[in-house]
C-alpha cells in the first residue's frame, strides 16, 4: 500500500494520478486535510488494479497509514513569488512533524518519501522523530531532489538539443533549493560546454522553482513537473524494492549516518545529511556512491552548499530536539 | 542534430489548459513522445502552466498562450483538445452547463476554423452530446467541416464500465478489458453493451445488472457529489482523455492500425456504415466503437447485436439524444 499524505494539494492530486497508473501498487490510500474522498471517488473510476481510499480529516490519519509499505509526503503550502523554500518552514515543519510522528507510531517500518518544502530541513525533522520514537533506518528516508535532476536533463537539452534528455541521467548533489543545488555538469560525457554555458545552466537549475513560482505569479509554484518526478522517484524506489530490479540509481538527499558507503561522503562534507546518487534496493538504500572526482566550478559550488545546509539541518534538527520529551 | 523540421511538427493544443482537467491532461500529454508540440491555452494561468510542465525532460517543446493569443495557440495545430469550460456543482446534470460552456466551445470552434481547419478536434467539455454538434456546425459554417475529425471523447464511460465490471466480478481484468460504450456522454444517453462480455451478465441477477447500468451511467454525479462542491471528475477525465487523444495520435501519426475507442461522432464520417440507422433513428451524431485511421475515422463499426435489456436502454436514449442535439445544432444555426 502507497499513502500520500497531502493527496488533495497541487502536487497530491496529480501525483495521485501518476501512482494510480501504475502496476505495482495494490492499495493507494490518499490522506489530506480536506476533500480526500472527492479526490479518492475521482481516480477510483480509472480501471488499473489498484484499489483506492480516501481519508479526511487528522482522525483518519492512523487508519490511512496502518499497514502502509510507502508514504509519499507532498502535504504543505506552496512558495509565492519572492519567497525562498526555507520561508516555508515555519507553517511546513509542523506538518511534516505531525505527520512523521504518526507514520512511527503506525507504520514505522514504511519509506518516507518527502517532497515538502524545505526538503533540506524536513528531511531531519523526519529522521529525528523516528529517532525519538526508536524506530529509524536511515535506509528509509528520503528526500526527493528528483525534479532538479528532471530539470538538469531538460535544461541541457534546451542549448544541447544533441543530449537525449530522457534517456540521459545527471547527478545532482547537495540539497534541493537555490545554491545547495550542484549539479555535476563536468560528468556529463556526451556534450562540452563554454565557462558561459556552466554557469547560465547551473543558475537555472539551481533557481529553476523559482522561475515557475514567478510564471505562475501567485497561483503557486512547481505542481505537475513535481508530480512527475515525485512519481518517478517512487517507482524507482517501488521497482527495487517491491520487484526487486538492481542497479537503479536515484539522486536523493539522505541521512548519511547508516547507509553502505556513506561514511566518506559524511567525512569530506562534514555532514549529516547530503544528496548524492544513491543504488536503491529491497531495504531503500542499498549503497551510497561515493561523490566523483568534480571540477573546480563544482568544488566551490559544493562548498557553498555544505555552508548553507548546515543552517538548514541545524534547523530541522532543532525543530524536533527543542520539543520536551513529555509532548511526543 | 537540428530541432524537428516543420514537416515533423506534432502540435497539439489543450484549451483550457489551466483548469481542472486541463492541467492533469496537459502533463499526461507531456510526456508523450508523438507530441513535438504542446501548447496550452486558456483565458487565465496557462503561461504559467507551461513554464511548470515545460521543466519535463521529454521531448515537447511546452508554449503558455493567454486569452489574447489563441490564435498563435491553434495555428498549425494537429490536434485541438478541448476540456475548456464550467464543470458540475451537485445536483446539476451536464444539461445544466449548457449556457456558460456553449459560448465558450462556439468561440474556440470559430478559432479553430481560422486557424487550423485540417486539425483533428477532441472535445470534452459537457453537455458533449450538444457542444459535438456546436463545433460541427460552426466548422459548416466556414466550409471546413470534415465529420471524419471531430470527435467527442465519451471514453471515461469506457473506463468507468471496465473498472466497475471488474469490481463486481474480479476475474474480468479492468486493464484489457475493453467495453463498448454507445449512445452519447450523460445519464440515460450512456448505453455500455455489457452482453458482449463473454459469460458476464449470465452470472448476475437483474438487481445487479440494473445497479451496475446505474453506476455506469451516473458515475460522473457520483464524484461530483463526493466532491460536495469542490467539482467534478477531473482526474479520472484527464486519463480518460489522454488516453483517447494518444490513441489517435498513434493512429494518425504513427500510422498504427487495427485501433478502436468509442466515440461521439457526426455519423457522416462514415456513410456507408451508418445509412440505415440514420434513416431509422433521424440521429446525426452517435456514440459507437470507431476504428482509426490516418485520417481519423477510418471505419464506424455498426452497432453490435445487443440484449433485450439493452434494446430498452438504447430506446431511452434516442429521444434524448435528439434534444440534445437539436439544442446544440440551434445554438450556431440559430443565431
Amino acid at each position: 500500500m502507497v499513502v500520500v499524505c497531502g493527496a488533495a494539494g497541487g502536487i497530491g492530486q496529480p501525483l495521485s494520478l501518476l501512482l494510480k497508473q501504475s502496476d505495482l501498487i495494490t492499495h493507494l490510500a490518499l490522506y489530506d486535510i480536506v476533500n480526500a474522498a472527492g479526490v479518492a471517488a475521482d481516480l477510483s473510476h480509472i480501471n488499473t488494479p489498484s484499489k483506492v481510499t480516501g481519508h479526511v480529516g487528522k482522525d483518519a490519519l492512523a487508519e490511512a497509514l496502518s499497514g502502509a509499505h510507502t508514504v509519499v509526503i507532498p502535504a504543505g503550502v506552496p512558495r509565492k513569488p519572492g519567497m525562498t523554500r526555507d520561508d516555508l518552514f515555519k507553517v511546513n515543519a509542523g506538518i511534516v512533524r505531525d505527520l512523521a510522528e504518526a507514520c512511527a507510531k503506525h507504520c514505522p517500518k514504511a519509506f518516507i518519501l518527502v517532497i515538502s518544502n524545505p526538503v533540506n530541513s524536513t528531511v531531519p525533522i523526519v529522521c529525528e522523530v523516528f529517532k525519538k520514537a526508536g524506530v529509524f533506518d536511515p535506509r528509509k528516508v528520503f528526500g526527493v531532489t528528483t525534479l532538479d535532476v528532471v530539470r538538469s536533463s531538460t535544461f541541457v537539452n534546451h542549448i544541447k538539443p544533441q543530449f537525449e534528455p530522457q534517456s540521459n541521467r545527471i547527478t545532482v548533489v547537495g540539497g534541493h533549493s537555490g545554491a545547495t543545488i550542484v549539479p555535476l555538469l563536468s560528468q556529463i560525457k556526451q556534450v562540452t560546454f563554454t565557462p558561459a554555458e556552466i554557469k547560465a545552466l547551473t543558475n537555472r537549475i539551481q533557481f529553476g522553482g523559482d522561475e515557475v513560482v514567478k510564471a505562475k505569479d501567485g497561483a503557486g509554484s512547481a505542481t505537475l513537473s513535481m508530480a512527475h518526478a515525485g512519481a518517478r522517484f517512487t517507482i524507482s524506489l517501488l521497482e527495487a524494492s517491491v520487484s526487486g530490479k538492481r542497479g537503479l540509481v536515484e539522486s536523493t538527499y539522505i541521512h548519511l549516518k547508516g547507509n553502505a558507503g556513506a561514511e566518506w561522503n559524511a567525512r569530506s562534507t562534514g555532514l549529516e545529511y547530503f544528496a548524492q546518487d544513491v543504488e536503491l534496493g529491497p531495504e531503500g538504500v542499498a549503497n551510497v556512491l561515493a561523490l566523483p572526482d568534480l571540477s573546480a566550478e563544482e568544488d566551490a559550488l559544493v562548498k557553498i552548499a555544505i555552508g548553507e545546509l548546515k543552517g538548514n539541518i541545524t534547523k530541522g534538527v532543532g525543530f524536533v530536539t527543542a520539543i520536551p520529551a513529555a509532548k511526543l | 542534430m537540428s530541432p524537428a523540421p516543420e514537416n515533423n511538427m506534432v502540435k497539439v493544443v489543450v484549451c483550457g489548459a489551466a483548469g481542472g482537467i486541463g492541467q492533469p491532461l496537459s502533463l499526461l500529454l507531456k510526456q508523450s513522445d508523438l507530441i513535438t508540440d504542446l501548447a496550452l491555452y486558456d483565458v487565465v494561468n496557462a503561461p504559467g502552466v507551461a513554464a511548470d510542465l515545460s521543466h519535463i525532460n521529454t521531448k515537447s517543446r511546452v508554449t503558455g498562450h493567454g486569452k489574447d493569443d489563441m490564435d498563435a495557440a491553434l495555428k498549425d495545430a494537429h490536434t485541438v483538445v478541448i476540456p475548456a469550460g464550467v464543470p458540475r456543482k451537485p445536483g446539476m446534470t451536464r444539461d445544466d452547463l449548457f449556457k456558460i460552456n456553449a459560448g465558450i466551445i462556439a468561440g474556440l470552434a470559430e478559432g479553430i476554423a481560422k486557424n487550423c481547419p485540417g486539425a483533428f478536434v477532441l472535445v470534452i467539455s459537457n453537455p458533449v452530446n450538444s457542444t459535438v454538434p456546436i463545433v460541427a456546425e460552426v466548422l459548416k459554417k466556414h466550409g471546413v467541416f470534415n465529420p471524419k475529425k471531430v470527435f467527442g471523447i465519451s471514453t471515461l464511460d469506457v473506463v468507468r464500465s471496465s473498472r466497475f465490471v471488474s469490481e463486481v466480478n474480479p476475474s474480468v481484468d479492468p486493464k484489457s478489458t475493453r467495453i463498448t460504450v454507445v449512445g452519447g456522454h450523460s445519464g440515460i444517453t450512456i448505453v455500455p453493451i455489457l452482453s458482449k462480455i463473454p459469460g458476464f451478465v449470465e452470472g448476475l441477477t437483474k438487481e445487479q445488472l440494473d445497479a451496475l447500468t446505474y453506476r455506469i451511467q451516473y458515475g460522473g454525479d457520483e464524484v461530483v457529489k463526493a466532491k460536495d462542491g469542490a467539482g467534478s471528475a477531473t482526474l479520472s477525465m484527464a486519463y480518460a482523455g489522454a488516453r483517447f487523444a494518444l490513441t489517435l495520435l498513434e493512429a494518425t501519426v504513427a500510422g498504427k492500425t487495427g485501433l478502436v475507442e468509442s466515440s461521439y461522432v457526426n455519423l457522416d464520417a462514415d456513410k456507408e456504415s451508418t445509412a440505415a440507422f440514420k434513416a431509422e433513428h433521424g440521429l446525426d451524431y452517435f456514440a459507437l466503437d470507431v476504428e482509426f485511421g490516418k485520417e481519423g475515422v477510418k471505419h464506424i463499426l455498426p452497432l453490435p447485436q445487443v440484449s433485450t435489456y439493452e434494446q430498452t436502454l438504447l430506446d431511452a436514449a434516442y429521444p434524448e439524444l435528439k434534444t440534445n442535439i437539436t439544442k446544440g445544432a440551434s445554438f450556431v444555426i440559430g443565431a
